[in-house]
């Protein structure tokens, strides 16, 4: 299973087992206000060979059939995609 | 098998997680995670890549995953997979990424115990040649001249007078089944070796550069670059160890230089010319006897 953000936090303060052994995947908070720059991708340029989905620390580029498609609650702005792509189709801005 | 982005497994099994932006160890795992699947029981000792990992309740792995003891990474893998086994569960993977002093320091002897017991686990160490978590401290990983809290560059001494450890062949020399080195800068090669360690039975290890951009002193989007880098100019190999026979991946030939790779990292910056020349005779000297004595 994919982690994903969950709405709101289902628990009461009681309901948190004091082993801490909890459900996986389970995210409350999100990494966008660590970026301080924002990678676009430039669908024109890009080849769709999936280098930056490769990558990506964070895993939060997925390919969508041949388009990379980013996921900005979750992206911190790194560059490496950037870096990586053989035909400079990403920018960070 | 060829793994590429197109027939590697979609899901993202380490998500959302804390590292530092541009984290090669955060990349090692999400790649080595994406190759092994959803039927894969993590241990993570204490060490950056558990500390960004799970934040109680945000709680980055999709997979089963539990932090260990710092010196137990090996020893709970050993657990995890007999407790797995005798519930009847199949088609699992124990597996665990424990940092260079996790590996090659505190964690050396439980290692060495579960190579020795022949079970059935992958032991994964990102190396990022520090102790990381706390703060950037000298492990048996840092390589010479790297500057760390405790291993200062001052007037006399310019950083770690000691060479790295090589644990790629101390768990070689265990006649373990399968041993590799890899990089997060060639990550299909890494995910390759994953791939091919998940299919071998007993104890398999794998330890894979994976640069830290905090404690190097490079760019968040350096990482990558610099785990290629390494590699290109020999201070690194890709190789790997089976059926009693050690097997180097890639020999670049001809070497980038060195002090291109070194003057590049805060860590490195304060070496003069004759502690690089030092760096290079110990590359040539080892890649002297890869070449004469493996394939
Ligand atoms: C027995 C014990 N000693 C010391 C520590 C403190 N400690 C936690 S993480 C860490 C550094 C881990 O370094 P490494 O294994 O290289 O992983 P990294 O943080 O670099 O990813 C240390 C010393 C601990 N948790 N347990
Ligand atoms: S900037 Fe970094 S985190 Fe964001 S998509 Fe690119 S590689 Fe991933
Ligand atoms: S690396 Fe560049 S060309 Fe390749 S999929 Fe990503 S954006 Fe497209
Ligand atoms: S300190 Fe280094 S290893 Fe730890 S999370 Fe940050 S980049 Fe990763
Ligand atoms: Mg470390």
């Amino acid at each position: 299973m994919k982690p994903y953000l969950r709405e709101k936090k289902s628990f009461a303060f009681e309901d948190i087992p004091e082993d801490t052994c909890f459900e996986a995947g389970y995210l409350v908070t999100v990494n966008s206000g660590w970026r301080s720059r924002t990678p676009q991708i430039d669908n024109e340029k890009c080849i769709g060979c999936g280098q930056c989905y490769l990558y990506c620390p964070d895993g939060v580029i997925a390919m969508d059939g041949k388009t990379p498609v980013i996921d900005y609650d979750f992206c911190k702005g790194c560059g490496i995609c950037a870096k990586i792509c053989p035909k400079s189709a990403i920018e960070l801005r | 098998m060829a793994i590429t982005a197109k027939n590697l497994d979609k899901n993202e099994y380490f998500y959302g997680h804390k590292a530092c932006a541009g984290c090669g160890g955060s990349l090692a795992v999400r790649a080595a995670l994406k190759v092994l699947g959803e039927k894969s029981a993590a241990v993570l000792p204490a060490g950056c890549m558990s500390a960004v990992g799970f934040n109680f309740p945000q709680l980055c792995f999709g997979n089963n995953a539990i932090i260990s003891m710092f010196a137990g990474t090996a020893s709970m893998l050993t657990g995890v997979e007999a407790g797995l086994r005798r519930r009847g569960i199949k088609d699992f993977h124990a597996v665990g990424f424990a940092g260079d002093g996790g590996t090659a320091d505190i964690g050396i002897q439980a290692l060495s115990g579960a190579i020795d017991r022949g079970d059935d686990i992958i032991y994964i160490c990102y190396d990022n040649e520090a102790y990381m978590n706390t703060g950037i401290q000298k492990s048996g990983l840092t390589p010479f001249g790297a500057r760390t809290t405790t291993t200062p560059a001052g007037k006399n001494i310019r950083g770690n007078i000691r060479p790295k450890k090589n644990m790629f062949e101390i768990a070689a020399a265990h006649d373990i089944p399968y041993a590799a080195t890899a990089t997060i800068g060639y990550i299909n090669d890494f995910m390759e070796k994953v791939d091919k360690a998940s299919r071998i039975k007993g104890t398999k290890y794998i330890h894979v550069i994976a640069p830290c951009p905090t404690g190097w002193g490079i760019p968040v989007d350096a990482t990558v670059e610099a785990a290629r880098e390494i590699v290109d100019c020999g201070l690194w190999y890709l190789a790997e160890y089976e059926n009693g026979e050690f097997k180097i991946n890639r020999d670049p030939g001809e070497f980038t230089d060195p002090a291109e790779y070194l003057k590049k990292q805060g860590r490195f910056k304060h070496l003069t010319d004759e502690d690089v020349d030092v760096i290079i005779k110990s590359r040539d000297k080892k890649w002297e006897k890869i070449r004469r004595e493996w394939k």
